[in-house]
């Protein structure tokens, strides 16, 4: 008898705690990066209405800027779908910053880059290679991330960001109702 | 029955409270793990030599935990033993990091090991690289402050990390950046943008040395001016360090200095970029006789660009800051979409060159009758280019798509590079090398891919000429395997010509890595299968595994 109520609990409390995992919802730190014409910009202000892209990238990674290129070059569709917002943070440091800005509009990129020369921001996300990135919903939670690239991979990204366009609608409706 | 009931009514009581309980803010814990392990064979040839432990591996794990305005982390470290190509003083394991910091609206505290940049970082940067295995962190404490909108104020003061342990001197430093568009109103919508920025920097270590006066206070300090205006950019940065005798300038007391000038304009389709840097005397550490990568204060960025491709980075420059001024121009083009060269997709151009050289040095012969003997070393005329060739780099990168399935990036480099004054070697001379890579993807389907990497390197000088392949196929989202071959063709003698394979084979899941290689490999930064890292010499098995959560 005893040893039913044991495993009962132990498997209720396993429960219990998984599901607490899950239900706390991460988002992102609050730290200082910068504009590429130096200011200083903080993380909390990463803001959309729709789903949010975070790229960490630097102009000597080869797969980060393959990626870049894949989502620039459906940038406007997806946008037009998905109402999704890119934020591309460089970590270039000092030795490279100063490239970030011609390469970006040398390539024509039109989404918004910002630098974070000494890693502040891709330590306290717990970024250890590039390219990695994040996909949030509009209240700013994680719901996926991703670390390296291969052809393809936006396909996938794409997918996530209808699905969490989608899901920011509905949770939008809710609220609207319990107003 | 009874108890069985009750204890279900129970644990479904507390099962609720937890419930509840999600709905207050109990913080969050994200982290990182991050494990490399290899395996070694002996390989005289290539100069892998015999190691005892047959495997080793180098293992990190961050966790941070916020909650509201309040953040601690910790970052605990075990090499067993250390991977070759980092330093053997890493052996053994423990917490290498561990900070507490309260955020406020205009207050910053962190207590414990923190990272910091001043500026361009000329006088003080602490950063960490785990693929150099780099960690000069502070352990002590920092403020940052901002009185009023648009000015930040930083102070800090504590030890650097050594390893496992500290290093001996105690560094002090403040900070100030104005942004003046921000900091005065009426300016506020003014296209032109105005940053300012100033700091002071000092170290003190006690002098033991029975014959010399050493300096036990010594200060740095740098100016900084950033204006932009629409595609228009310029960065600057002035920074001077007192009478800094120490084993990198063989114990001079002359001053140091460094000057550092970044421009760059861009608009859409195009951007020019032209850089500057003169150094003198600058290296800086909180220990006088520290060597190697140990206790730097400050960073002094290398102005040639970073190479990502194998042979490109073959022989990568590297700052020297006893002396050197050099530039570096970089012109980025886009030729646009449905032109003649432009093709359906356009087609990507950039053209950079960079040379650095030493500086003018007149040498100081030193009176032992004075009753001051001058003890500066040396004199330098400030704008006069030295003799010495450092290193010079001359490459033009094409990327274009051709069709939907099919892109490619072609690559021309011509690269001096003195490997006696980098390396701190002699005999070796200037290499003269000409590199050409063809980097072509093509695209099976939407999930399908195959890269091949072409890279020849042709040089008469050093171990002579290398020709490279390699084949990448990638299975998005998951998998990806590689083959490759390094061949040391045009090595002189003829024993050493050397082919480097490799195979390597990798699974990501979301925020997991998984990969697997089994070859020869050259030092330098490898990139496969979409991630680079910087990787020893070796020959053997090697598995790294890394993880966010």
């Amino acid at each position: 008898m005893m040893k039913k109520i044991l495993i009962v609990s132990i498997i209720v409390l396993l429960q219990s705690v998984t599901s607490f995992a899950q239900e706390a919802k991460r988002t992102i730190p609050s730290v200082d990066i910068k504009t590429l014409s130096g200011e200083t910009f903080n993380t909390s202000e990463i803001l959309n209405d729709g789903p949010i892209f975070v790229s960490f990238w630097a102009t000597w990674c080869k797969p980060c800027i393959q990626e870049l290129m894949a989502i620039d070059e459906n940038y406007e569709d997806w946008q037009d779908e998905t109402g999704f917002k890119l934020y591309a943070i460089s970590i270039d440091d000092t030795k490279s910053m100063s490239r970030v800005a011609p390469f970006v509009n040398g390539r024509g990129w039109e989404f918004d880059v910002f630098l974070d020369p000494n890693s502040d921001f891709k330590r306290a996300m717990n970024v250890i290679n590039v390219p990695h990135s994040f996909i949030l919903n509009a209240k700013g939670e994680i719901i996926w991330q991703h670390t390296s690239y291969s052809p393809g991979d936006e396909d996938e990204i794409y997918e996530i960001l209808k699905k969490v366009a989608e899901e920011n609608k509905v949770s939008k409706e809710e609220e609207k109702i319990e107003k | 029955m009874k108890k069985l009931i009750l204890s279900i009514i129970l644990i479904t009581s507390f099962q609720l409270i937890i419930a509840q309980n999600q709905e207050k803010d109990y913080g969050q814990i994200q982290g990182n793990f991050e494990i490399n392990m290899q395996s070694y064979n002996t390989d005289s040839i290539i100069g892998a030599f015999e190691v005892p432990e047959k495997v080793r591996a180098n293992t990190y794990a961050n966790f941070i935990y916020t909650k509201g305005k309040f953040t601690a982390g910790v970052r605990y470290e075990a090499y067993l033993n250390t991977l070759l190509g980092y330093d053997s003083r890493y052996n053994g394991q423990g917490i290498a990091h561990r900070y507490a910091t309260y955020k406020g609206d205009d207050i910053e505290i962190t207590a414990g090991n923190f990272y910091e940049q001043f500026g361009n970082g000329l006088v003080l940067r602490t950063y960490e690289d785990k693929t150099l295995g780099y960690d000069n962190s502070i352990d002590g404490m920092r403020i940052k402050y901002s009185p009023i909108e648009g000015i930040q104020l930083t102070g800090l003061i504590g030890k650097q990390r050594k390893y496992f342990d500290l290093g001996q001197g105690i560094v002090r430093g403040i900070d100030a950046e104005i942004s003046i568009n921000d900091a005065i109103k009426k300016l506020a919508d003014k296209k032109t943008r105005v940053l300012l920025g100033g700091s002071f920097v000092s170290k003190y270590q006690q002098n033991v040395d029975p014959t010399y006066y050493f300096p036990e206070n010594v200060g740095a300090f740098s100016g900084r001016l950033n204006i932009n205006r629409g595609g228009f950019n310029i960065a600057s940065e002035y920074a001077y360090k007192i009478n800094d005798p120490s084993y990198d300038n063989a114990y001079i007391f002359k001053d140091g200095n460094a000057l550092l000038i970044n421009t760059s304009y861009s608009k859409k389709g195009i951007g020019v970029l032209l850089g500057i840097m003169r150094l003198d005397n600058m290296s800086f550490r909180s220990d006088r006789s520290a060597t190697i990568n140990d206790l730097h204060i400050n960073y002094l960025p290398a102005i040639a660009k970073t190479h990502a491709y194998a042979f490109a980075a073959m022989y990568p420059f590297a700052t020297q800051p006893s002396g050197q001024i050099g530039m570096n121009a970089e012109i980025f083009y886009n030729i646009k979409r449905k032109s003649a060269l432009g093709g359906k997709y356009g087609m990507n151009i950039s053209i950079n060159y960079s040379q650095v050289n030493s500086i003018d040095k007149q040498k100081i012969t030193i009176d032992p009758t004075a009753e001051y003997p001058n003890l500066d070393g040396y004199t330098s005329d400030y704008f006069k280019i030295g003799d010495e060739l450092f290193f010079r780099d001359f490459n033009i990168e094409i990327h274009k798509k051709v069709s939907k399935k099919y892109k490619f990036a072609l690559t021309y480099m011509h690269e001096d590079y003195n490997k006696d004054v980098i390396q701190g070697l002699s005999d070796f001379g200037i290499i003269k090398a000409e590199i050409g890579i063809l980097d072509m993807t093509y695209k099976f389907s939407s999930k399908k891919a195959l890269r091949s990497e072409t890279e020849f390197l042709y040089t008469e000088d050093d171990n002579g000429s290398w020709v490279m392949q390699m084949f990448e196929f990638t299975y998005a989202p998951h998998w990806f395997v590689a083959v490759s071959d390094q061949y040391n063709y045009g090595n002189v003698d003829e024993d050493y010509r050397v082919h480097y394979y490799n195979v390597a084979a990798g699974y990501t899941k979301d925020a997991s890595r998984f990969q697997l290689s089994y070859g020869k490999i050259r030092e330098g930064i490898m990139c496969v299968g979409g991630v680079c890292r910087n990787v020893p010499a070796s020959n053997g098995l090697s598995l790294t595994i890394t993880t966010t959560f």
